[in-house]
């Protein structure tokens, strides 16, 4: 496919969006923000997955992508969850409260 | 009518006795002595009609020997042993004489028992009597009509038991009635010299499974002749362990100093168990082994020449004693020898046949014996309750002893004339039943074995002697104690079975007359080769006048002037030291004490006290491992060494698993983030290997 963007554009946004999610995930304490970054990671994950697919000139890429994202929803559906639970508890939702497991 | 399956009645020769004693031992003390009485005679006397009713249709089947298995016991490898009743020709002899002698001296105990608790004070031990007695005619019965050697020795082990349990029937007494465990001592006497038997029996039995992998007795019989060819030592071997079991059993040397000391059980089991039956089951058992007796000439001399010496040992020993009931003792390991002479010389049916006339008279001498103490001793209650307490009555008076005895002819007519009887058969005066069968074993060993025939002939002289003593000590002459004078005739519960214990003496000799020899015609049924012996009336008339003799000569030392109170006997002023030897018997008891007990106990005292005690227990134990213990505590494992060495090391290993967990400890910060951070770190140092490797 003449003229079109190459695989290696593709992998270095993925690989981007990748590290930014994954240092919200490291640095913030909002859960919910926590959320955000790791459905980032997922997504740069799933451009990566279409990427590769496309350059291959297979459909696998793209099934992948849809389980990965009815798993990402399903994620965030208990996650949440456990977020309102947790503030229920400690009425706060603050991650470095929940230390309750320390050694 | 098909005859034979009457043959399956007979495992009732065991049943009865056993369901008369289970009655006996579970009601026996509610049931009063008369029915106690009653209901173990009849078990012994139904085992009788039974035995005859085997007796019947085994003649009418012409003899054949037939099988009644029973049970199962022991199905082990190439071993195989069933309970099975064996209904032969000798067997069914053996059945009769158990059972018929047993069941009339049953009846007579009924009396003499009954007098006897009263006497020793305790009216309560009554059943168990009949309990043990019923025992033993059902042990007796497993004994004759086994069908294999290892059942044989079930009996044989069970009539020990029962002759261990009698013997020791008045356990807390002794002789006289006083409290010591002379009784218990007798008992164990006999059942340590029967184990010493019992020991041959049974590596005879193992020695004939290794070489026949059998121990049926048609199977051992069947293969004798294979076997003694291969290995002709093997046989031997059997025949002269079996020996030792029939010298335990039978009395003989040297195993025989038990039966003496077993007159202290009550008369009625001397007569049944020790005289009648149970000594000669050793004679049976020969008889029964005769197909491997005949094989090896060396083992029959062997046996011959023990019983004949056995017969004049003995016989001498009965000699010298006071002991009424001694003498009968030694008179019967005399006569034992003979059977035992005789089966071993190969005169089956002459050991047969003297096996069951002397059944006959020696039971009624025993019983007439019981009846003559039990007669003294009524006198001398009679004493006691006239004398009022005032001294006589604690006097030690011996019941038994001949010296307090004479002129009980008068005061006990009946018991008088049975005695006689019985000692005249015993003698082999002409024609009562002790004349005809004596005269086949010596006319046997005549022509078999000449020694053993000396033997023999001048053991029924020094019979006919100490007869002819016991007669005129115990019923002529005038009361040598004012309790044979007050003595008293026995009532006819008594005295009934001897008078037909007498008739059977005087007639027991038509069982194999010369001429007819029925019995021999019974017997070689089941033994194979017997002959009827010739009657030689040279040999006949010899013993006869040797034997009239003899009671000549026994009424010129003590029936022309009887003994008076404290004389001692005639005999010991002409033969001096050889009287007293037969009085001591021969010091047998203290030889084997000297030679045998005392060395015994010396090793068993030396190992408890120096072996046992000192070395393992103070020296081994207790100087050596606890010592040792002691000294590595003391030393090796001192204070410092354990606190400092081992303590230190466990300590150590605890504080450094303390250390390391609080250095690890601060990874575990329960902050998510930095979990999420080791994570990531994980992964770029995995993917990161991986890609590079």
């Amino acid at each position: 496919m003449p003229g079109s963007v190459p695989l290696s554009y593709y992998l270095a946004i993925s690989a981007l969006l990748f590290i930014m999610g994954s240092l919200g995930v490291l640095i913030r304490r909002n859960p919910l923000i926590i959320f955000m970054s790791i459905e980032l990671m997922l997504n740069s994950a799933n451009l990566a997955f279409v990427a590769f697919g496309r350059e291959m000139n297979v459909l696998s890429g793209q099934i992948m992508v849809l389980f990965v994202m009815t798993v990402a929803a399903a994620e965030v559906a208990v996650g949440l969850a456990l977020i309102v639970i947790i503030f229920r508890n400690k009425h706060s939702i603050d991650v470095d409260l929940m230390n309750g497991l320390k050694g | 009518m098909d005859t034979t399956a009457l043959f399956s009645l007979v495992p009732l020769i065991v049943l009865v006795p056993t369901l008369g004693l289970l009655i006996n031992a579970f009601f026996g003390k509610r049931m009063g002595e008369k029915a106690v009485g009653a209901v173990a005679s009849a078990a012994s006397g139904l085992a009788f009609a039974v035995s005859v009713l085997m007796g019947i249709i085994l003649w009418s089947g012409g003899g054949e020997p037939h099988v009644v298995p029973f049970a199962d016991w022991i199905h082990v490898g190439d071993l195989n042993v069933g309970w099975n009743f064996r209904v032969d020709t000798l067997s069914v002899l053996m059945m009769l004489v158990v059972s018929g002698v047993g069941t009339l001296i049953h009846i007579y105990a009924i009396g003499y028992m009954h007098e006897d608790v009263r006497f020793k004070n305790d009216p309560g031990r009554f059943p168990r009597f009949f309990v043990f007695m019923n025992l033993f005619i059902a042990m007796m019965m497993i004994l004759v009509s086994a069908d294999s050697y290892l059942m044989l020795f079930v009996g044989w082990e069970g009539v020990g038991l029962c002759s261990f349990l009698l013997i020791g029937f008045w356990y807390e007494l002794n002789l006289l009635g006083q409290p010591s465990w002379y009784n218990s001592y007798a008992a164990k006497k006999a059942m340590i010299a029967n184990r010493i038997g019992d020991f041959g029996f049974l590596l005879a039995a193992f020695t004939m499974f290794w070489f026949f992998k059998d121990l049926n007795f048609e199977g051992v019989f069947s293969r004798a002749g294979q076997v003694a060819a291969v290995s002709p030592g093997a046989i031997l071997f059997i025949t002269l362990f079996l020996l030792i079991g029939v010298a335990g059993k039978s009395a003989q040397i040297p195993l025989y100093v038990w039966l003496p000391d077993a007159m202290a059980g009550p008369t009625p089991v001397s007569a049944l168990i020790h005289a009648a039956t149970m000594v000669t089951a050793g004679v049976y058992l020969v008889a029964r082994s005769a197909p491997l007796y005949t094989l090896v000439p060396q083992a029959q001399a062997t046996v011959a020449l023990v019983g004949g010496v056995t017969a004049l040992f003995a016989a001498t020993i009965a000699v010298g004693q006071y002991d009424i009931k001694k003498v009968l003792a030694y008179s019967t390991i005399s006569q034992l020898g003979f059977m035992v002479a005789a089966v071993g010389m190969g005169a089956f049916v002459a050991g047969m046949f003297h096996l069951v006339t002397h059944a006959f008279f020696k039971a009624l001498l025993f019983l007439s014996a019981g009846s003559v103490i039990l007669g003294v001793e009524r006198g001398h209650h009679h004493l006691a309750h006239e004398a009022h307490g005032e001294h006589a009555s604690e006097e030690v008076f011996d019941a038994n002893d001949m010296r307090n005895m004479g002129g009980l002819r008068q005061k006990m007519p009946v018991t008088f004339w049975v005695y006689l009887i019985g000692a005249l058969a015993l003698s082999g005066i002409f024609p009562l039943a002790g004349f005809w069968s004596k005269d086949e074993i010596l006319a046997d060993a005549f022509q078999k074995f000449p020694a053993v025939f000396w033997l023999l002939l001048i053991a029924a002289f020094f019979t006919a002697f100490y007869m002819g003593r016991q007669i005129w000590m115990v019923f002529f002459g005038e009361p040598r104690h004012a309790a044979a004078a007050h003595a008293e005739e026995s009532k006819p519960v008594i005295t009934v079975p001897l008078m037909i214990l007498a008739g059977l003496s005087i007639l027991g000799g038509l069982l194999n007359l010369p001429g007819l020899h029925s019995l021999t015609i019974w017997l070689e049924h089941t033994i194979a080769g017997v002959e009827a012996g010739e009657f030689n009336v040279l040999l006949a008339s010899v013993a006869l006048v040797l034997a009239l003799l003899a009671i000549y000569l026994s009424w010129l030392l003590y029936g022309r002037r009887p003994l008076v109170a404290g004389q001692k006997d005639p005999l010991k002023q002409p033969l001096g030291f050889i009287f007293t030897g037969m009085e001591r018997k021969w010091l047998v008891d203290e030889f084997y004490d000297a030679v045998i007990l005392k060395p015994y106990t010396a090793i068993s005292a030396f190992l408890a006290d120096v072996i046992d005690g000192r070395f393992w227990h103070d020296w081994f134990h207790e100087k050596v491992i606890v010592g040792t213990y002691e000294w590595i505590s003391r030393t090796v494992l001192n204070l410092r060494i354990d606190s400092q060495g081992i303590d230190a090391f466990f300590d150590g290993l605890g504080n450094l698993t303390k250390r390391i967990s609080a250095d690890l400890r601060r990874f575990q910060n329960g902050f998510v983030r930095s979990y999420a951070l080791a994570v990531l770190f994980g992964v770029v140092i995995i993917v990161g290997y991986l890609l590079l490797k």
